[in-house]
């Protein structure tokens, strides 16, 4: 396996364990995690000390009735929830906020291309299409934005981001990605605020294109 | 911390901790007398963990009861090479906790599997359980003050800007070991350097 260089950092990742990530950047951290056994150690150590906090936490006396309740539950019907797989290049998590299907791509101009896997008020989840040498439009951030290579790769002043390295940019960083050459460079993007492509498009299209 | 020696060959299975016990014989045999026991020390310190958390009464008891049938049913998944019994259902807690608080489904990593077949490895599961051990033992030699942190970050009581990434607890050693026991399930991940 190639080997990722840029990974999540350990508060988000005790965040994310702990469920306090908002959902789109959960998103990103439960794909980054399916791609890089480091962090997916470094979780499952935040995980133990969970454990150890559970362990050493007050008891409260549950009702006398819980426990047969639940043993009486034991053999009844349930609905597995559905597990997503890998499909090429998408990791589990990415085919679940896909919901099984293949991306659906927009044209954003330049090459460019963006399927919202979703967006609301909390953040948005993208996945982005840049062809090689094609510049990543210069957007302002306005929050926090994760990108997660999962094709190709793509440079910025900050380095070089291959498959499976995640890149966290606040507000304060100005930075222009470009697709490496070789094969398009594929993303996910999530970000806890909506983006603004400063360089792409007219502002009065933005609406438009959610974005 | 010295390094623990590499445990004898003849070490068995009777030398894991009872939670280990009770959950690997609720994993292979369905064994309803140990997740009776599972829950009897389980149910009431979730009880006390969701409470803690924010829920009611009765909405934690509700909260119990799913994460005991979530326990029930996907035991299949534990690994105890990997985690520790209080490690798997803190997270299944937490999943569930967040579930009914967003009405969704959290984004979760792909799971890992052992290969059909694979034989246990006793030295691992009771390296880990003594990693564990020693953790536990950390959290609760902390600083009153630190400590409390750190259980508000772990109950879902800190945002990401607000969790330091300096807690103040040793992790490196208990990663070391959760990694070989990820190693075990993948081989091409023996080379993976810290
Ligand atoms: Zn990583």
């Amino acid at each position: 396996m190639s080997a990722i260089n840029h990974h999540v950092p350990d508060a988000m990742l005790a965040a994310y364990a702990a469920g306090t990530l908002p959902h789109a950047f959960a998103v990103a951290v439960a794909s980054h995690v399916s791609l890089c056994p480091k962090c997916r150690v470094a979780l499952e150590a935040h995980q133990a000390v969970g454990g150890a906090v559970l362990e050493d936490t007050n008891a409260v006396a549950v009702s006398s009735s819980l426990k047969d309740s639940i043993l009486a539950q034991l053999d009844n019907p349930f609905t597995p929830e559905p597990v997503f797989e890998r499909n090429g290049i998408y990791p589990g998590p990415v085919m679940e906020a896909m919901q099984g299907r293949a991306p659906k791509w927009k044209k954003l101009g330049m090459g460019v291309r963006q399927d919202i896997l979703s967006s609301d008020a909390h953040g948005s989840v993208r996945l982005l299409y840049i062809p090689s040498g094609q510049a990543v439009p210069d957007h302002s951030h306005n929050g926090l934005e994760m990108t997660l290579v999962l094709q190709g790769s793509f440079s910025d002043e900050t380095g070089r981001f291959g498959v499976g390295d995640i890149e966290i940019a606040d507000e304060t960083l100005e930075h222009t990605p470009v697709a490496d050459p070789g094969d398009a460079c594929i993303c996910l993007a999530a970000t806890d605020a909506r983006l603004r492509f400063s360089a792409l498009m007219p502002r009065l299209l933005q609406p438009l294109f959610r974005i | 911390m010295p390094r623990q020696e590499r445990e004898p060959v003849s070490q068995s299975k009777t030398d894991y901790s009872q939670q280990t016990m009770w959950m690997l014989a609720v994993r292979d045999n369905r064994d309803r007398t140990a997740f009776a026991a599972l829950f009897d020390h389980f149910a009431p310190r979730l009880k006390g963990f969701i409470i803690r958390s924010g829920a009611s009464a009765h909405q934690a008891e509700e909260i119990v009861q799913d994460v005991m049938l979530t326990i029930w049913r996907k035991a299949s998944m534990f690994d105890p090479h990997r985690a520790q019994v209080s490690a798997w259902i803190y997270q299944i807690a937490r999943n569930r906790q967040i579930d009914i608080a967003r009405k969704e489904n959290r984004p979760m990593p792909e799971e890992l599997k052992e290969e059909p077949g694979m034989e246990p490895d006793a030295s691992q599961i009771l390296g880990l359980e003594q990693e564990a051990g020693q953790l536990k033992q950390a959290l609760a030699n902390l600083k009153p003050e630190q400590r409390e942190i750190i259980e508000k970050a772990y109950l879902g009581e800190l945002t990401h800007q607000e969790i330091s990434a300096q807690t103040g607890l040793p992790l490196g050693t208990i990663k070391s070991r959760i990694r070989l026991g990820l190693e075990r399930l993948r081989h091409e991940l023996k080379d993976l350097k810290q």
